[in-house]
């Protein structure tokens, strides 16, 4: 590149020339130094450490109260969420927020559902509780059998709603309730 | 699902009011509800079960919402029995001896929860012993 500039014989314009090339030399480095952070800066925004991701990922699902167990593992931007959630719209949910992390590819679902089983008083406890809630109650004669509580008998309407509520509070599987409403 | 059809208004109510703790779920063919609240949307969630489910007739929802989970130690307690005194115990059910009783309408203070159906209270006599929550409801 220098002698293209050497046709000029004026002192001058060669010094004119020299401070010129300097200038060139001084600006092609920035011009590199530019490109090359654009292009290292640019790359860190297409393709997040799978670390970073993995990070992301977890805050964004772990904060479901439906979510147990869970597991998130990251490769080249697919994200693997693992664990346990007590319905299919919460595994839909976790799923999508996790797609939705900046950086990520794609997702593997493999959230399995397990639906809790209702919780159920055992017969003799639960008599014993049922005896206690309807204490208040003579007109009313409740039973048990394998969960559920019968109440038969007559109770006055204003009654019925109080009953109901002890009732139900005892973690019965169902209320039978054949009352005779007055 | 068509449990949680027939009572869709009861449960977006429970939501609506920011039940904790609110789990809703079928099994067998009963719907279950359950949560924590304050006494006032406890009242307006049986009121809404009662209507779309008159006189509780069906046996297909089992509600189990608590109003009595912030009741914090040294609340005051009003005795609300329909018409008997309330029977204090040594212990935490009714196979325990009476050792006090609380008549209608006093005014009692909870010193401990057993469970949700028995607390430990003391009267302004003194008395002190396990009585069934049902009975017992927060003042103020």
């Amino acid at each position: 590149m220098p002698d293209q500039w050497n046709w000029v014989s004026n002192n001058s314009l060669n010094k004119t020339n020299l401070k010129m090339k300097k200038l060139m030399s001084k600006m092609m480095a920035l011009v590199m130094v530019t490109a090359f952070m654009v292009a290292t800066l640019a790359g860190c925004k297409s393709t997040p450490k799978d670390a970073d991701l993995q990070t992301a990922v977890e805050t964004a699902i772990k904060s479901s109260p439906n979510l147990s167990a869970s597991g998130v593992t990251v490769d080249k931007g697919v994200v693997t969420i693992t664990g346990q959630v007590t319905d299919e719209a919460s595994k839909d949910a976790l799923g999508k927020a996790a797609a939705a992390v900046p950086g990520v590819k794609s997702v593997v679902n493999n959230l399995t559902v397990e639906v809790a089983k209702v919780e159920v008083s055992a017969d003799t406890p639960l008599a014993l509780a049922v005896k206690d809630a309807t204490k208040d109650f003579p007109t009313v004669a409740a039973t048990v059998n394998d969960g559920v509580v019968t109440l038969k008998g007559e109770l006055n309407k204003a009654d019925l709603q109080k009953l109901m509520m002890a009732v139900n509070a005892l973690k019965p599987k169902k209320v039978d309730n054949q009352l005779v409403i007055k | 699902m068509a449990l949680q059809e027939k009572y869709k208004e009861l449960i977006d109510a429970a939501t609506a009011a920011s039940v904790s703790d609110l789990n809703v779920r079928e099994q067998d063919g009963v719907l279950y509800i359950d949560g924590a609240t304050n006494g006032t949307v406890k009242q307006q969630l049986w009121d809404t079960y009662e209507r779309l489910d008159p006189n509780y007739a069906s046996g297909d929802l089992v509600m189990n919402i608590s109003s009595v989970a912030g009741v914090p130690e040294g609340a005051k307690l009003k005795v609300t029995t329909n018409s008997s005194n309330l029977n204090i115990r040594k212990g935490p059910s009714t196979n325990d001896d009476i050792v006090g009783k609380a008549a209608r309408h006093e005014i009692v203070t909870l010193v401990g929860k057993e469970n949700d159906q028995w607390w430990m209270i003391k009267t302004d006599a003194g008395e002190q012993g396990y009585s069934f929550t049902q009975y017992l409801t927060p003042v103020g």
